[in-house]
């Protein structure tokens, strides 16, 4: 699957960025059901986010912010490179987009556990 | 040592006895599969010096294609080691791994036969992007000045030195994974044909290039331009044509 | 598959959500703060319009946006002709943006 013509950082960062967009927006319809809980008051709400004192799902969670802040950094790389004059330093700026969504992920993780 | 058939004698620069364990793709259309040949190590070897041996000294029916040697037709490429490579100009020992090289035809197009691709559909591709100077002078007007240092010509300039190796085409995902997809060397060359100012055929060209299969399936893998014999930059012109269809949709002229 | 019209739609969505993400993750990252609690995400939505806008605004651009990007994968992975990609295109923006704003719904106006 990888590797010969796509063993290049690039092709790598478009991987990344096709993998976190699809598990994004299967996540959505998880995420809009679960806020929807709301629609009969706190404790339908409440009774889930219970869950999420497991350390397994803090875990998912914070594959999730990183997924949806890499997504984001990733996708500001591809509208700079698409619209903007062309930068010779696209691996750079994708390394710096996982960097910045792993960073973010960890503030989540630090305040989650504050 | 008595020398080849095609005149070297530079088996006497290397200790007799060291081969290289080359696999070639044998068949034809989509059935066949890879067949070991040994070929000896010379100095200075080529991908198409090896492929060469086994056609003259193992197997005369081995089908392959080039012309120039020098990297200027772009007929001989193939893929090295699952890599696309202009094979006259890439050097089997920076290759040759444990000994072991793997030879085989272009990625993304038909097999004719052994190492020779169908290029039919690529340069179809051409025709379907429009990727033909359509001018609006005759041979009696005169020359039309075109200053080589407008931002328009610089940009021309930068991607007119493809040789239509179809290396890029061979690389591309989006091809693989959408057949119709015009590919990087045709809209490459729209590209260019979008910043002459002497053609004359940009709406139409423009309307090409920007349809269902057209440049905005790119998905800026880079594939092509990091494989790319002659260093061009197909995404940074595909880039390009997104960014001109785009404005053309918000002027409502696309 | 993707003409000039779709991937300006996907462009444009991407634009007005990258405030979004960055304000959506800020929020997370403040919510958390010793686990989440519902009480107090709603205390703090409840009757807001302006959380309101913000989020509906994001759900419709994170349909549209979600509905294209899986119709390109589903394109190169499985095929299709243009008018079933079409339908499960606006299908699944519909689908998306229907619950999205249910949620929406849920945690401002309920």
């Amino acid at each position: 699957m990888i590797g010969g013509h796509r063993n290049h950082p690039l092709w790598l960062a478009f991987a990344l960025h096709r993998v976190s967009g699809l598990l994004l927006s299967l996540f959505l319809p998880a995420h809009f059901l679960v806020l929807g809980l709301a629609i009969d008051g706190a404790e339908d709400l409440d009774g889930f986010l219970v869950l999420t004192e497991n350390p397994v799902v803090k875990l998912a969670e914070f594959g999730l912010v990183f997924l949806l802040a890499v997504h984001m950094f990733g996708g500001l790389r591809l509208l700079a490179l698409e619209f903007l004059a062309w930068s010779p330093r696209q691996k750079t700026y994708a390394a710096a987009s996982l960097a910045g969504g792993f960073f973010i992920a960890c503030g989540f993780l630090l305040s989650a556990g504050a | 040592m008595v020398s080849g058939p095609d005149g070297s004698n530079s088996d006497t620069h290397e200790p007799p006895g060291e081969m290289i364990a080359v696999s070639l793709w044998r068949g034809q259309g989509s059935s066949g599969g890879l067949v070991r040949y040994d070929v000896p190590v010379r100095d200075n070897q080529t991908i198409l010096d090896i492929v060469t041996h086994i056609q003259r000294n193992i197997d005369s029916t081995l089908s392959y294609r080039f012309a120039c040697r020098v990297g200027m037709c772009g007929s001989c490429a193939m893929t090295v080691n699952g890599v696309p490579r202009w094979t006259c100009r890439t050097h089997a020992g920076q290759f040759t791994k444990n000994g072991r090289l793997t030879v085989e035809p272009l990625r993304n197009m038909p097999i004719i036969k052994d190492l020779v691709a169908d290029m039919a559909p690529f340069f179809d591709k051409w025709q379907k992007a429009e990727g033909r100077f359509q001018g609006k002078d005759s041979r009696t007007d005169d020359v039309e000045p075109v200053r080589p240092d407008s931002p328009e010509r610089k940009t021309a300039d930068a991607g007119i030195e493809c040789i239509n190796c179809a290396i890029c085409y061979a690389a591309c995902d989006v091809v693989a994974w959408n057949p119709d997809y015009l590919g990087p060397a045709a809209l490459n060359r729209a590209w260019t044909l979008m910043n002459d100012i002497r053609d004359t055929a940009g709406g139409e060209r423009l309307r090409a290039v920007s349809a269902g299969d057209g440049c905005h399936n790119c998905h800026s893998h880079q594939s092509c331009m990091t494989f790319c014999p002659n260093d061009l930059n197909p995404t940074a012109a595909i880039a390009g044509l997104k960014r001109m269809a785009v404005r053309a949709v918000l002027k409502g002229e696309l | 598959m993707l003409d000039a019209r779709l991937f300006l739609l996907q462009r444009a969505t991407a634009i007005v959500m990258a405030p979004l993400v960055l304000i959506h993750l800020a929020v997370i990252i403040f919510a958390v703060r010793g686990g989440f609690d519902a009480a107090e995400i709603l205390s703090r939505t409840r009757g807001s319009w302006v959380w309101g806008g913000f989020y509906s605004l994001f759900v419709i651009a994170a349909s549209v946006h979600a509905a294209i990007g899986l119709r390109t994968i589903g394109f190169e992975t499985f095929g299709g002709s243009r008018r079933t990609l079409d339908v499960v295109t606006i299908a699944v923006a519909a689908v998306l943006a229907l619950l999205g704003l249910r949620a929406v719904f849920a945690v401002v106006a309920s």
